[in-house]
């Protein structure tokens, strides 16, 4: 009885599920089968020794890191790890690489990240860096795509979920943090307020954030003020709108609380337009005022492998109510998510999540309201422009949920819909939709390669998809994230493949191989390794005491520490392992594991050297071993230490038997 | 134009398809994804292997051993021994004896070559068991490496 019960269930939940599918709007082919043409397997097909056409950098959401994929194979080619700590590299764990965690708040080993934006050089990516944002403790990172590692990462003071950012302006002189959250900022006085003040005592945030060409160090070049909204996605004016920057913001309502229902009353809420040459003259000229705003900028000195940290105090603020001209509002109907400029810069897509509706903007047509003041009246003092006066038009229908868009290299713009689970392919200038197809499910971003910039390479888009239900093996209550890869060289949009992805990837930014392969590094010098416990030659190993801290410089080489023996080590003292790797070829990293390790293990590249704490618990002697399979004798790469109670005598020494010794 | 071919021959053994050590210059195309040291050398090796007659022997140039037994430290020391035994690799005691000066050359900067042509490279493959490290010695570095093993 009970059995055909759950069977019974079973199948009435299929059902269900099936009948949803074919019914709801923009789902209409219920399977794989009906979807994917005869030769799609043969187009994503990367045989075994080539490689992919595409990188595709793709956020790992909550997993706070940014993972490395190949297009058109969908293959995982490595895991960045960015905000969260990960005892894969130890990053996060050894003593080089935790000060890029620390924070105003301390050390912060986890964050949610968001929207992978590659550096530009004329409004196009040039392979140099790829940015992404820390939602949930406000941080940018920075990664350098020579060593695809985490170079370097600020905070953001005076922001509350840092979700729209970090887009670039054309030539990457400033990346940009809009607050999500608004929130009282000033001194603690200020900040400690009633919640239900919100509309006196909040305020929001945008922040200009540059990033040294030559060194890649982040600072805040300034930070503008606004209205208590809530900003949401952002893209850089290029071309025709060079200078200026669009936030997406919804809450126009100042709601606090309940905002599913509070925030979404509105027919219409905003895209801010920002004059940032403007705010950058402003800045220049000593308009603004420095205001309280403790945050880190840390970034990884690569002469010595390690994260150093720069402190900051202030910040510098422009208040929008003080310069005139800096912002504008359009009104942008309902809730907007992406607001996107295609490649020329003329056209502003705005996506709202609630609109039935896409609408475009003509920057020429801001420019003209501007110049003639053609506004509707005013919200907490910034001008709201007549959404008519700015409109070159609205695409009627085209799905439920609009949320974002990228273009193609032949004036399309593909728009992903949330509700309806489709992207839809329409014409930037004759607003007229062209083509649909369906994802499977809840597309999120999508991502064009180059398709945010002055020229997209096209080829493909990439669905980025919130649910995978019966698309992959079952993996208990939850199963991975997946992306879609469709074609879009023909005038049909094609489905070629799905991938499973991890986190949840929100956004994506590809470029082609042929950008970034050349500047891969191999290893690191060891000539300029200037780490200051480096170990260049196994002649430079050794230990020493400070106090109650024992310092071990240990080298490592196809298949073997030295030292592989150290006495002397008692309990009470803190043990630093300095590992030097002194190998200087391509992929043979070298780890570093002692039993009882409270943190994690060290991996190692050649040529560098990196540090991990320990701190003995028990008197005895304990192994430590390689764990990065390096050669045929992998197994042997161990060693001992021996640990000594408080007080003895055994005297402290670190030690390799000589082969030529008589054992 | 001599060092450029000597870095020609150092990028084709290090990596067949990508680009020059750290350098980022474009070496020759070869088959794509073909790994010389750590996968144990999938495709097949072009460099040109140095002869007797690349390398010249006069008396012992007391700069270039210095400089060599630095580069020893730093970079061959860990795996070999000054004296008889082996390590990883094989003692150095008495290498000129029994290695010929162009044989220990190639060994140093074009070891998945001479992995793939030569027999006795291959005999201490399987004797010692781990591939030969390609420590991105450039020729003169080699060169001042073998100037020390004259010494030994």
């Amino acid at each position: 009885m009970n059995k055909s019960f759950k069977i019974t269930g079973i199948v009435i939940g299929f059902s269900a599920m099936a009948f949803l599918m074919m019914n709801s709007p923009g789902c209409r082919p219920g399977t794989t089968r009906t979807a994917v043409t005869g030769d799609a397997a043969s187009r994503v097909y990367v045989a075994p020794g080539t490689h992919d056409e595409f990188y595709n950098f793709v956020s790992g959401g909550f997993s706070g890191q940014l993972a490395i994929y190949g297009l058109p194979s969908g293959r995982l080619l490595r895991e960045v790890p960015v905000f969260s700590v990960d005892p894969e590299s130890g990053y996060g764990f050894s003593e080089e690489t935790k000060p890029m965690l620390t924070t105003s708040h301390g050390f912060i080993p986890w964050d949610d990240s968001h929207h992978p934006e590659l550096s530009m050089t004329n409004a196009v990516p040039d392979g140099r860096w790829c940015f992404i944002n820390g939602n949930n403790t406000p941080r940018i990172a920075l990664i350098d795509l020579g060593t695809f590692r985490t170079h370097s990462m600020i905070e953001i003071p005076h922001s509350a979920g840092n979700h729209s950012s970090p887009f670039a302006t054309p030539n990457t002189e400033y990346v940009v943090a809009g607050t999500r959250f608004s929130v009282p900022v000033g001194s603690e006085a200020e900040r400690d307020v009633p919640i239900n003040t919100y509309k006196e005592n909040f305020k929001g945030s945008v922040s200009f954030i540059k990033p040294e060409p030559e060194t890649g160090k982040m600072s805040i070049a300034f930070q503008i003020l606004t209205p208590p909204v809530n900003f949401d996605l952002a893209r850089t004016g290029k071309g025709a709108s060079d200078g200026w920057f669009f936030f997406s913001c919804y809450n126009t309502e100042k709601a606090y609380s309940l905002l599913e229902v509070n925030a979404s009353q509105r027919d219409k809420d905003f895209i801010m337009a920002v004059n940032w040459k403007l705010a950058e003259q402003l800045a220049k000229e000593g308009k603004g005022k420095r205001a309280p705003g403790k945050h880190y900028s840390n970034w990884l000195n690569e002469h010595t492998h390690t994260v150093e940290s720069t402190i900051y105090e202030d910040v510098l603020q422009l208040d929008y109510r003080e310069h005139p001209g800096l912002l504008y509002f359009m009104p942008c109907p309902k809730s907007p998510h992406g607001c996107d400029v295609n490649p020329t810069g003329e056209y502003i897509v705005g996506s709202g999540k609630l609109a039935a509706l896409l609408p475009v903007f003509s920057f020429k047509k801001i420019q003209e309201a501007i110049a003639s003041k053609d506004f509707e009246g005013d919200f907490v003092g910034i001008p709201v422009l007549k959404y008519e006066s700015v409109l070159h038009g609205e695409v009627k229908k085209p799905g439920l949920g609009p949320l974002h868009t990228e273009f193609d290299a032949n004036g399309n713009a593909y728009t992903s819909f949330f509700v309806s689970s489709e992207i839809v392919k329409w014409n930037v200038e004759k607003l007229e939709v062209l083509d649909r197809v369906p994802t499977y499910y809840s597309i999120g971003h999508l991502m064009v390669p180059g398709g945010n910039s002055a020229k997209p390479w096209g080829k493909y888009v990439v669905a980025y998809n919130k649910i995978t239900k019966d698309r992959y093996l079952p993996t208990g209550p939850e199963l991975t994230q997946s992306a879609q890869l469709y074609s879009i060289d023909g005038d049909k949009m094609e489905l070629l493949l799905d991938f499973p992805t991890t986190g949840e990837p929100h956004y994506a930014q590809a470029a082609p191989a042929d950008l970034i392969k050349p500047r891969e590094v191999k290893f690191f010098r060891i000539e300029d390794n200037h780490h200051p416990w480096v170990a260049k030659g196994e002649k430079e190993s050794g230990i020493e005491r400070r106090g109650r801290n024992v310092h071990i410089k240990m080298t490592t080489i196809r298949s073997h520490f030295t030292p592989d023996n150290v006495e002397g080590v008692q309990l009470g003292d803190t043990v630093y392992f300095h590992v030097t790797n002194l190998e200087q070829d391509w992929d043979v990293p070298h780890g570093f594991a002692i039993k009882g390790a409270a943190n994690a293990e060290l991996l190692i590249m050649p040529g560098e050297t990196a540090t991990l704490k320990w701190v003995p618990t028990k008197v005895g002697v304990v192994p430590f071993y390689c764990t990065d399979f390096c050669s045929a004798l992998h197994q042997e790469m161990q060693g001992y230490l021996r640990v000594s109670p408080r007080g003895s005598s055994v005297p402290l020494k670190a030690y390799t038997v000589s082969v030529d010794a008589e054992l | 134009m001599k060092t450029r071919k000597i870095k020609h021959i150092l990028a084709a053994t290090f990596i067949l398809t990508m680009a020059a050590c750290g350098g980022g210059e474009s070496a020759p195309a070869g088959p794509p994804g073909a790994s010389g040291a750590a996968a144990g050398g999938a495709g097949k090796s072009t460099a040109k292997l140095f002869t007797a007659a690349d390398i010249t022997m006069g008396d012992i140039d007391q700069g270039m051993v210095d400089k060599g037994r630095g580069i020893y430290d730093m970079k061959c020391q860990a795996c070999h021994s000054l004296g008889a035994n082996r390590v990883v690799g094989p003692g150095f005691k008495g290498i000129l004896e029994r290695r010929k000066p162009e044989w220990i050359m190639n060994m140093i900067l074009n070891i998945d070559a001479m992995l793939e042509t030569d027999d006795e490279a291959q005999r201490l493959l399987e004797e010692c068991l781990v591939r030969m490290p390609n420590q991105g010695l450039s020729k003169s570095d080699g060169r001042d490496v073998l100037e020390y093993m004259r010494t030994l």
